[in-house]
């Protein structure tokens, strides 16, 4: 699984990308985040509060309850400001 | 079409483009985007424009055909820069073109619109103290949601 982190959560999380083998108890988006505050640190920090979290699997926003696979591309960033 | 640049654009020589060839087209809608300096007070030098390659491009193609479903537009264009930009200098393109300017302006509009809050772009400002992420703004959210179908 391909890891991919953009603004203010890369740079609390200290970098823009990581491979990752899935983790077992990992099954949704919930699950995956949930896992992510546990490693501590930066990812503590930068996924403290979800409401400003967006999660994209494969290019597409999802919610918590989708469904992560191993090779998933799955990004983290905060709410969009282009345009 | 799509475009996703660091470069600049000259809108003029794009909108020309858009409708060049196509005799039908009764109207283009235009809107730029700029970078707006917010008085100084702030320190604000510049802003710096991040996306996600591939995601961008995906739902800026997505918005587009959804345009083309609503409104009998004859042509499309959103160009969309990143990298570093200063006050005054171009960040995006939405043009339409299309037999009737209802259209064209219609789907102009709402092209902007969804695109501010549905396309993978961060906006950061250059400040003495460092780096600050530019906030959505609530009014955004607002205006994309004028066009969700009830």
């Amino acid at each position: 699984m391909k890891l991919l982190y953009f603004a203010w959560l890369r740079a609390r999380i200290g970098q823009a990308e990581e491979e990752l083998a899935l983790p077992a108890e990992v099954r949704d988006v919930a699950g995956l985040l949930e896992w992510l505050r546990r490693r501590g640190g930066g990812y503590a920090e930068a996924l403290r509060d979800l409401s400003v979290v967006r999660v994209a699997v494969n290019h597409d926003y999802v919610g918590p309850d989708h469904p992560i696979r191993d090779g998933d591309e799955v990004a983290l960033f905060p709410p969009v400001t282009g345009g | 079409m799509i475009r996703v640049q660091r470069e600049d654009f000259d809108a003029g020589v794009e909108l020309d483009r858009l409708a060049e060839g196509d005799h039908g087209i009764g109207g283009v809608a235009s809107f730029v985007g700029l970078v707006r300096d917010k008085g100084g007070a702030e320190g604000v030098s510049a802003l710096v424009l991040e996306h996600y390659p591939g995601m961008t491009e995906k739902k800026l193609a997505e918005i587009e055909a959804e345009a083309n479903r609503r409104w009998p537009l004859s042509a499309s264009l959103i160009i969309h820069r990143y990298g570093r930009l200063e006050p005054g200098d171009r960040i995006v393109l939405v043009a339409t073109a299309s037999p009737h300017r209802e259209a064209a302006l219609a789907a102009c509009h709402f092209l902007i619109d969804w695109l501010k809050t549905d396309a993978p772009f961060w906006k950061s400002e250059e400040t003495p103290e460092g780096e600050r992420w530019v906030a959505p703004r609530a009014e955004d959210d607002d205006a994309t949601r004028r066009w969700v179908k009830e």
